[in-house]
């Protein structure tokens, strides 16, 4: 029993940093798609560009769904001390996707009343909040919140620090590029043409992004640098700086020789490498500084209960998840009737 | 009794009603109108009668809305369990918390995993997978109701848990006893049919309001108009009856496991056998009375225990602080029931036109259908009411209080938010209201069949530029 209570959760640790990334991903194209309407104001092309994910955004905002209930189910220690610690950046970024969500259709049947407009700065803005406070969020987890007792004791702007608005700012930066990238793989002609230039701006943003935030993570903590410079650590973390570098190196190449898949495949090789990186530094914490994973676990009976299941669906759900996009494949065009 | 006079808990507590009561509407609709579009969708495979597309196509668009905006609303559902709750969640996150993830894992990827073939693919797949994956979102909501609806029974009878006495968490000791809790087959099914016949009514007023346009301009109502007008009221007749059997089964479970709540729900204040309906009353929390009440006598009885000698509980069985707030669940109950009624009525009425062969012609009943097109909704909310406000003052009844539930938020940050929801609900859910009103006053044509099945394009158009799109053809103008 003592060894189930210890691997269970790790194993779950797993799973949700797994889910996390594959929203940050998948929704992390769909929310870049959203803020590049500030750089596009054709409005052709930017039903081009809604089009290459309308059929598939549902699906991927239902992994942030998941990782809420998996943290609600599996942790709920950290689910009930990280939501009311970032409580007002949560609140922003639920009202924000609500935006985001209901313009999709909203901009389109507003079309011609004169209000489309107010929509298509709704889907810009939600998008842009929601980039900044998912990445606010992320920055506020790793440099820690106040706990006493098991429960969140701070005070509301708490997250709010230069740290976390660095690390909002990279996320905005990096969803951008995804969003370029994939517009490059999904699409032709003069949008295209514009997304290699933007996705060449936004590499550069995002690269001192990762630099600035992987120099001062350590700095946060003791035993966050430690983790990244004591032997025998360094021996098994030195690849993912190096890794970052050579993406770096792949990206311009794919961008440079006009590669459609390259420069997304880079985009989301950055963005593992990255959520790997912070996950490295915090582990074995939930919630940093104090709780640990088996601080926050629900008990072994509810963990190994919803492993079964998430071990049968999550094949499942990924299966047809691929069956999805594959059915939408291909480039989407101002001519191919999605508009 | 911190509970009455915390100004943050009132707000946590208001605050969730509010954005679960706005959630609750969209889910309610998608289950019953993907249910509608899955039997549309296999008429047309089955019979070849083009009228069936036709009705899929129109009411397609209104799902993609209805979706959409519940997929939204439910996306803060999901967190705001932690942000209001964060006590409930870490005590009762083992149980309810498993149960969610269950509900995403079967149920929300279904949905949202088909909902882009079923919006957007039936060129691409072809017409069978296009059914199949109609079914898989329709049989997607099914799936989400149940899990949900367990989570929320269990917190209304909670069973097969053990109290860890170290931390106050429930710790889940037979899943199927969870899972399958006394109340959760009575709240499933009646629920199930409340999302049925609410569409049905919304259906129903559609046709009724198509007709009496047709009628106005002295003309006859389309196919499409009759056939969705015949079938919504076929629902309401067959629904309705059945839905108040249903809510009188979970009436009586509700009197077996939660007896002040049906006291609370009467304005009974003492446990009496040949017990009296009140009709009216204003139930008064601090004098223990229920004023001005106007008493059916033994009813109350014959109601609630089908015997007319049949003990029935008074709030004063129970102590002062494990009330719940009469004077709310008092009126929302007997809305409901009212609504109910109506419903019901209106569905037989339907039968008797049906055998005189005037459904289509009375423009009286087609009045009164349109003013029925809210009753479903309402019903509904106003039973959520009831069950979630007579389950005051507890999260798990019997265990968990409301006010040892809420997050250590600060007041101005929920004062914050609090506004901030009211004022984007509004405004988003407002419009998607317009734009869905808009939708349902455009007739739906025949002849959108022209278009060859396998040219989705048209669908995506339509569904697109619902203004600029000319139904009779569907060519884009």
């Amino acid at each position: 029993m003592m060894d189930f209570a210890y691997w269970l959760p790790i194993v779950w640790a797993v799973i949700l940093v797994a889910a996390i990334s594959i929203y940050v991903v998948l929704d992390g194209f769909d929310l870049g798609i959203g803020m590049l309407f500030a750089l596009e104001r054709h409005p052709d092309r930017r039903d081009v560009m809604v089009n290459t994910i309308a059929p598939v955004w549902d699906g991927n905002e239902t992994w942030m769904v998941l990782g809420g209930a998996v943290l609600y189910g599996v942790f709920p220690g950290a689910y009930a001390t990280l939501l009311p610690a970032f409580y007002l950046p949560i609140v922003l970024m639920l009202l924000a996707l609500i935006f985001r969500g209901v313009a999709f259709e909203f901009r389109v049947m507003t079309r011609g009343t004169g209000r489309e407009g107010m929509w298509n700065a709704g889907f810009m803005a939600g998008s842009a909040i929601a980039a900044f406070c998912q990445g606010a969020i992320l920055g506020g987890v790793v440099q820690g919140i106040k706990v006493v007792d098991g429960a969140f004791a701070g005070g509301p702007l708490d997250w709010l620090t230069p740290f976390s608005i660095l690390c909002g700012l990279s996320v905005m930066c990096g969803y951008a590029l995804l969003g370029a990238t994939w517009l490059i793989w999904r699409t032709t002609g003069v949008l295209e043409e514009s997304c290699r230039r933007w996705a060449a701006r936004l590499a550069v943003g995002l690269f001192i992004g990762i630099v600035a935030v992987s120099l001062w993570t350590p700095l946060l903590h003791a035993p966050y640098l430690r983790r990244w410079t004591d032997w025998p650590n360094i021996a098994f973390v030195a690849p993912v700086p190096v890794l970052v570098v050579v993406l770096g190196a792949l990206f311009v190449m794919g961008l440079r020789r006009g590669h459609s898949r390259g420069p997304f495949l880079c985009a989301l090789g950055w963005f593992f490498l990255c959520l790997s990186g912070l996950g490295i530094t915090v582990w074995p914490y939930a919630v940093p500084p104090g709780l640990t994973l088996w601080d926050v676990s629900s008990p072994p009976s509810s963990q190994f209960f919803q492993l079964i299941g998430t071990a049968i669906l999550l094949p499942i759900i990924l299966t047809y998840t691929i069956y999805s996009y594959h059915v939408f494949r291909g480039k989407v065009t101002e001519t191919d009737g999605y508009h | 009794m911190q509970y009455a006079h915390d100004p943050a808990l009132l707000l946590a507590r208001f605050q969730f009603a509010f954005t679960v009561g706005v959630h609750i509407i969209f889910p309610a609709f998608s289950i019953g109108l993907a249910a509608y579009l899955a039997v549309l969708e296999g008429l047309w495979l089955r019979t070849g009668r083009p009228v069936f597309l036709d009705l899929y196509r129109y009411w397609i668009k209104v799902f993609s809305i209805v979706f959409g905006m519940g997929v939204v609303s439910g996306l803060v559902m999901s967190y705001e369990f932690g942000t209001n709750w964060s006590i409930f969640s870490k005590k009762a996150g083992p149980i309810t918390g498993v149960l969610l993830s269950y509900e995403v894992m079967t149920a929300f990827f279904l949905e949202a995993g088909f909902l882009g073939v079923m919006l957007f693919g039936m060129n691409k797949v072809g017409r069978k997978l296009h059914f199949a994956a109609t079914c898989c979102v329709s049989v997607g909501t099914l799936i989400s109701m149940t899990w949900i609806l367990s989570s929320n029974s269990w917190m209304q009878t909670p069973r097969g848990y053990t109290i860890d006495p170290a931390t106050g968490r429930f710790m889940p000791a037979d899943w199927l006893a969870i899972i399958f809790n006394p109340s959760f087959p009575f709240r499933l099914v009646h629920m199930g049919l409340a999302a049925f016949l609410s569409v049905a009514f919304i259906v129903g007023a559609t046709g009724a309001w198509h007709m009496l346009k047709a009628r106005k301009a002295g003309k006859i109502s389309s196919e499409p108009v009759r056939v969705m007008f015949s079938m919504a009221m076929w629902m309401a007749a067959i629904v309705a009856p059945l839905q108040i059997l249903a809510g009188d089964a979970h009436g009586l479970n509700t009197l077996k496991y939660q007896p002040v709540k049906i006291a609370a729900m009467e304005g009974d204040w003492v446990s009496e056998d040949h017990a009296p309906e009140l009709l009216f009353g204003i139930p008064n929390m601090k004098t223990e009375h229920t004023d001005y009440a106007i008493r059916l006598p033994l009813a109350g009885s014959l109601i609630l225990t089908h015997s007319l000698n049949g003990k029935v509980p008074g709030m004063k069985d129970f102590p002062r602080d494990q009330r719940p707030p009469s004077p709310v669940i008092f009126f929302s109950f007997r809305i409901m029931v009212a609504l109910g009624m109506l419903m019901m009525l209106v569905g037989l009425w339907s039968l008797w036109l049906r055998r005189n062969s005037t459904l289509f012609t009375n423009p009286v009943f087609h009045r009164v259908a349109l003013c029925m097109a809210p009753a479903g909704f309402l019903a509904l909310l106003c039973g959520w009411v009831t069950t979630e406000v007579g389950r005051q003052p507890w999260t798990v009844y019997g265990l968990l209080r409301t006010s040892d539930s809420v997050s250590p938020v600060a007041l101005s940050s929920m004062a914050f938010s609090m506004t901030a929801f009211v004022v984007v609900y509004v405004l988003v859910f407002g419009s998607g209201l317009g734009i869905l009103v808009r939708m349902l006053r455009r007739a739906p044509q025949e002849g959108e069949h022209d278009t060859p099945p396998g040219h989705a394009t048209e669908i995506l158009a339509a569904r697109m530029h619902p203004g600029v799109i000319d139904p009779s053809t569907g060519k884009g103008a």
